[in-house]
């Protein structure tokens, strides 16, 4: 741990990642205390400037305050990201694994499955799901989780398939271990490095994902998000620019760190692959 | 011939979708006329075959799908394969435009940095990929019209054409191009910004490759090395990462679209999402698709082309 560690703090870029990163789940989790209002509540002084009227960072069309929006968006973004890619990653490596793992027809179907969700343009599934769902926190979700979790099956199965006749894997059927306790005791772990590389990446997709589809009116109604604000604020684009700015610079930055520091885990957690960009 | 099973499973999962969504057509199309009895809707449902069991109605779509009819729009008043014929055009230009230019920026790009390597040059190129690929792409068009259509009238926020000056022949291609300029920047940044670290990193991988050590053992010079050995070798996985990422070019186009209003598929699957036009929806998803299976194997012949080691099985 404190190897990884030394490893992980001498990537710059990736440190930085993890501050801003911090900085965002802060604001997250101190949204209700500094902003204790519903982020949806109106006020007196709609279009407000940046700064005016006691806003931050503006308001929007009726009045609503654009900072605490971000703030409270935040906590969306985040929990829509970290839950979809959770969700991703355990139906990704129950495939990858059983399809490694067993090889020949089990492989083949897992296989042909994913590959039929790999090639649906993914975007508009999800735009398809939600629409066909209701939008809804759940429903986002959901869509996320069912577009992304193909490419944990893909790396996970090639992980299992590489791992299942080491000599390790061996000595285990030798000393009469069942198949599922060889996969989630013994292989499992000696693959959790590139999984957690390519969760956090995921995050960041996923929040990427969110915000678009909240972009064109597939978000919750009911709970704010950063690309609510910005599809709200478009329609005033000529007349108040910071309502569609700041909450795209929170996107900016919260992709940004989460991309960092999944470059960085790549780093600290695959030493070999250092040198080779 | 791999394709053809991909697509058969996502007719078959299209229809299952649309069994899913509350409500059917009939539903929708009383909801939009404000009354009707219910014995009027029994009467549609039975013209429309939708009393029939699944299995008859999943063969019946099957065979519809066969024939390319992918049912009705009734917001639209067409048939969805016309209505997507129509608008597949302005959406191949943008996608196109965005290839051309998100690849060709992006070998450039690429090249220069590799070739710089550990410079401050390649490290500004790398901070600018790193940028574009964390930034929204709605929130890219937005921020173009900003700055380039409301506080700098140079180029227009919507549309493809001003439809007002009837222009004809030349003028009229000049004006596409003007309205075509903002959407493509948009869309292509972030692709920019893939083919950018992945050329580069194609680029590095290759010197390290034994041949460069033969070429430089031969006296070429480095110029030579880098222009014509390792930029042709290099190039080879950027070309098959373009193919891959049609599907993802989709998805982008349909949030591009409806930030500039550009009239192809992606502003359709906006407008029918307000319209709750599931029809057509899902026939965009299908065409979509399909659109990615065959450029899938279009890339694949490519590769071969360039790479006659590889053959096509």
């Amino acid at each position: 741990m404190r190897e990884f560690w030394s490893r992980f703090s001498r990537n710059r870029q990736a440190v930085l990642g993890l501050v801003i990163l911090g900085l965002v789940v802060f604001v997250a989790s101190i949204a209700n205390l500094i902003y204790p209002n519903d982020p949806f509540l109106y006020s007196r002084f709609p279009l407000s400037g940046p700064g005016e009227n006691g806003f931050l960072l503006g308001s929007d069309s009726i009045g609503r305050d654009v900072a605490a929006g971000i703030a409270h968006g935040a906590k969306t973004s985040l929990l829509i990201g970290l839950i979809a890619t959770l969700a991703a990653v355990f139906i990704g490596l129950v495939f990858g694994a059983f399809a490694g793992y067993y090889g020949g027809l089990v492989d083949d179907i897992l296989m042909r499955v994913t590959e039929v969700f790999q090639t649906i343009p993914s975007f508009i599934f999800a735009i398809l799901l939600v629409a066909i769902m209701k939008p809804s926190i759940e429903s986002v979700v959901i869509a996320i989780t069912v577009v992304s979790w193909p490419a944990v099956a893909r790396l996970v199965r090639g992980e299992f398939l590489s791992l299942k006749n080491r000599e390790f894997v061996q000595a285990c059927h030798t000393l009469g271990m069942g198949d599922f306790r060889i996969m989630l005791a013994e292989i499992l772990p000696n693959c959790l490095s590139p999984i957690i590389v390519i969760g956090s990446l995921m995050v960041a997709t996923a929040i990427l994902v969110e915000s678009g589809l909240a972009f064109l009116g597939l978000g919750d109604p009911n709970v704010m998000s950063w690309g609510f604000i910005i599809s709200d604020g478009r329609s005033m684009l000529r007349v108040a620019w910071w309502i569609c700015t700041f909450p795209g610079i929170a996107i900016l930055i919260t992709v940004l760190a989460i991309n960092l520091v999944g470059e960085g885990l790549n780093d600290a957690l695959n030493p070999r692959l250092r040198e080779r960009s | 011939m791999q394709g053809i099973p991909i697509i058969l499973a996502i007719v078959v999962m299209n229809f299952f979708l649309l069994n899913l969504a509350e409500g059917d057509a009939v539903d929708v199309l009383a909801g939009e006329a404000g009354s009707a009895t219910p014995e009027y809707m029994e009467e549609m449902r039975k013209k429309f075959g939708l009393d029939k069991p699944l299995t008859v109605q999943l063969a019946h779509y099957l065979k519809n799908v066969v024939q390319l009819d992918l049912g009705f729009s009734f917001r639209h008043d067409m048939q969805v394969t016309e209505l997507i014929v129509d608008r597949f055009w302005p959406t191949l230009l943008l996608m196109v435009s965005t290839i051309l230019l998100a690849v060709g920026f992006g070998v450039l790009l690429g090249l220069f940095a590799a070739v710089n390597l550990n410079t401050w040059k390649d490290a500004v190129v790398s901070v600018f990929a790193l940028i574009t690929y964390a930034t929204p792409l709605f929130w890219v068009g937005l921020m173009m019209i900003i700055l380039f259509s409301i506080k700098n009238d140079w180029f227009p926020t919507s549309g493809m054409e001003n439809s007002a000056a009837f222009y004809e022949g030349f003028d009229r291609i000049k004006d596409i191009a003007h309205h075509l300029v903002l959407p493509t920047i948009t869309l292509s940044l972030f692709y920019l910004a893939l083919y950018t670290r992945m050329m580069r990193a194609s680029m590095l991988e290759q010197y390290g490759q034994d041949y460069v050590i033969t070429a430089r053992a031969k006296g070429v010079s480095e110029r030579r090395i880098t222009f014509v050995h390792v930029l042709r070798n290099a190039l080879l996985p950027v070309v098959t990462m373009a193919g891959v990422q049609v599907g993802a070019l989709i998805g982008g186009s349909v949030i591009v679209e409806s930030v500039f209003a550009w009239p192809g598929l992606g502003m359709l699957a906006f407008e029918s999402l307000f319209a709750r036009d599931l029809n057509l929806l899902l026939g965009i998803f299908l065409l979509s698709s399909a659109l990615v299976v065959a450029v899938n194997l279009v890339v694949d012949v490519i590769y071969c082309f360039l790479d006659p080691r590889i053959e096509v099985n």
